[in-house]
């Protein structure tokens, strides 16, 4: 792929794909612009006015949106933090010979692969259900109340739901990285008279300093458009206590049939992605140079 | 400071039995090479005196202390991997201060001592380099100075510079015996290169499944090999080791005698025989000759640039006084 030739046989390959991209994301992005700067509400037919930054002033305003807004990095910090730390540890725990090795990795992989509405809804249910919950009826076989987790920890349960989902991949991912840890190296560490704890710390953080990059990366990405299982078992409530960025959005524009202003929201969402990915690749993403 | 008995020493792996109980006994400020054919067993055991692997059987006494329950770090012994097993994301003092941070070390004799290693090993050009930047060679000096900086009972090689080209292992080879005289700490050194162990070692240990062959020193093993296993695997190239009729005119199953120890003669001599392959090495030359009337071919090494074709005719007559005869059992007989 060197010659002048080829390379621009190379351009012109892919410019299809390239072009199909581009209008997938352009088209929808121009469509949002447009619609935020226009007063445009289902419930209201008729004319759809030019108004400006009115929505925007409206959105940025509206003391929901620092809620939202706070939950939105709460959830994702919440989130990062427990598959990390729980990824790593779990990540060491399978790397330990044992019996049954390929059937555990298995199951532990397994939350993955269930859908987040079904995975939220079982969660929801069966687990932290006052009534019929497991942790309910947990609660009163040892003679304690049980806990109303959606209704007085609304938050902190959505980030239990959204980490035990997120868990697998991180544990997955770190995985592979603690198995291409060089053995020879522990031992040398071993020899130079560093105890499990201080190989743990100098030896295996460092090597999976680089998975554990990709990981918050990938997850950031995602957890910040959680929907779905915020959707399924708050609502966003009680109030907006579990509402974020996104079902902001929602609630704004196809709750209130507000489309003008659930565009400007949608442009701030956007703009607030962008601010944190830069923020994400100039903290640690010099980790993915070396 | 650094005298290493293993007693009855002896390792399964599962089922099988690689080292059977062995006994040792390596002096202190001793050079002692472990040689033998791959698999046999080498890194084995100086993994079970590094303790990274658990002995089935016996006990390991370092100075007089029984060591076989203790871990690694206990042990005051450091060691050289194949690999080198340098820490990657560490730069070079970093790597070097690493056994000496974990034992605690106050901050100053951390220096001191690092400045030191960096000088002897002349680390000091790149130490605040990391590993990934550095040579072979290099490397391999670092994972020396990480050895030296603590101070070992003993060090423990396994195969160190057979990662390097030809070069740079004589000047390793070299580094690490004038490391050797100037610490006058006991050493442990794996290999299978021959050179390395006749040049470096006090003692050789020739190794052969697990078993101990021979424990002496280079010269003591080339001119009075036990056995025939250890008559074939000391010495570069190998003894002509000869059976059948002309072994038993000496009363004998097989009698060897070194390349070195035969003379050629284009006229006259013992056997007469046709050459094969002649390899010039400018200093000797090695003859490969067939057709000698007995059942191996035998390997005969000259001095300096013979002219030689393949396919003429020569005769060979060997040192009687250099001959080595071996009983039914493979045991050398005096
Ligand atoms: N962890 C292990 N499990 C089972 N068998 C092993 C293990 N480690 C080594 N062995 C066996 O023990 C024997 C000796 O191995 P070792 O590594 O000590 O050989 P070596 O003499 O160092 O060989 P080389 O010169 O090729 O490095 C080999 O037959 C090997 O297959
Ligand atoms: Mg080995």
């Amino acid at each position: 792929m060197s010659t002048q030739h080829s390379r621009s046989a190379a351009r012109l390959m892919i410019s299809p794909s390239v072009i199909l991209l581009l209008a997938w994301m352009i088209i929808p992005l121009s469509l949002t612009l447009y619609f935020s700067f226009l007063r445009y509400n289902l419930l209201m037919p008729g004319a759809n006015p030019f108004v400006g930054f009115e929505n925007y002033t409206y959105f940025l305003t509206d003391p929901a949106f620092f809620t939202a807004l706070t939950n939105t990095l709460l959830l994702v910090g919440g989130v990062l933090v427990i598959t990390i730390i729980g990824g790593v540890l779990l990540a060491l725990l399978l790397d330990q010979p044992m019996w049954g090795q390929g059937i555990v990795r298995i199951l532990v992989i397994a939350p993955f692969f269930v859908m987040p509405t079904v995975s939220a809804l079982v969660w929801k249910n069966m687990f932290m259900n006052p009534v019929n919950g497991l942790f309910a009826y947990m609660a009163k076989a040892v003679g304690l109340q049980p806990f109303d987790f959606l209704a007085v920890a609304p938050l902190a349960s959505i980030i239990v739901i959204v980490s035990w989902q997120w868990l697998p991949f991180a544990t997955l991912i770190l995985l592979t990285a603690m198995q291409s840890l060089d053995s020879e190296r522990l031992e040398a560490a071993e020899m130079d008279g560093a105890g499990p704890f201080a190989r743990f710390f100098y030896m295996v953080v460092p090597h999976l300093s680089r998975a554990i990059t990709v990981v918050i990366l990938i997850q950031t990405i995602f957890l910040l458009s959680i929907f779905a299982e915020i959707l399924v078992t708050t609502n966003g409530g009680p109030g907006n206590a579990s509402t974020n960025l996104t079902y902001l959005v929602y609630a704004q524009s196809l709750l209130q049939f507000d489309v003008g202003g659930g565009s400007a929201g949608g442009v701030v969402a956007i703009i607030l992605a962008n601010i944190v990915a830069i923020f994400l690749m100039r903290m640690i993403g010099k980790n993915l140079d070396a | 400071m650094g005298r290493i008995t293993l007693d009855k020493v002896a390792k399964r792996f599962g089922e099988v039995e690689v080292i059977p109980p062995l006994d040792l006994t390596i002096e202190d400020g001793e050079f002692v090479v472990f040689v033998g054919p791959s698999g046999c067993g080498k890194s084995t055991l100086l993994r079970l005196i590094a303790g990274l692997e658990d002995v089935s059987g016996g006990e390991i006494r370092i100075d007089g202390q029984n060591a076989t329950e203790m871990p690694p770090a206990k042990r005051g012994l450091a060691m050289v991997f194949q690999s080198y097993a340098l820490y990657p994301h560490m730069t070079v003092r970093k790597n070097i201060a690493f056994p000496l941070k974990m034992a605690g070390m106050p901050e100053e004799e951390q220096k001191r001592r690092i400045d030191n290693a960096a000088k002897i090993l002349n680390l000091t050009d790149y130490i605040d380099r990391r590993p990934g930047q550095l040579s072979g060679g290099q490397r391999q000096r670092v994972a020396i100075g990480r050895a030296i900086v603590r101070e070992p009972a003993a060090f423990l090689f396994d195969e160190p510079l057979s990662n390097l080209d030809a070069a740079l292992r004589v000047g390793m080879r070299l580094e690490i015996t004038e490391l050797h005289s100037r610490l006058k700490t006991t050493m442990i050194y794996v290999t299978h290169d021959q050179v390395e162990a006749m040049t470096m070692a006090d003692k050789i240990v020739v190794l052969r499944a697990g078993h101990i062959e021979q424990v002496g020193s280079p010269l003591e093993l080339y001119r009075t090999p036990r056995n025939v296993f250890v008559a074939g695997f000391i010495g570069s190239p190998k003894m002509n080791l000869i059976e059948g009729g002309e072994a038993g005119k000496h009363g004998c199953k097989t009698i060897g005698i070194r390349p070195e120890h035969i003379s050629v003669s284009p006229t006259e001599g013992m056997w007469k025989g046709r050459v094969g392959v002649s390899e010039h090495l400018g200093s000797d030359t090695f003859f490969y000759v067939h057709e000698t009337g007995l059942r191996e071919d035998m390997t005969v090494r000259v001095s300096g640039e013979v002219e030689m074709k393949s396919g003429d005719t020569v005769y060979l007559t060997p040192d009687m006084d250099k001959l080595h005869r071996f009983d039914d059992a493979g045991l050398r007989l005096s």
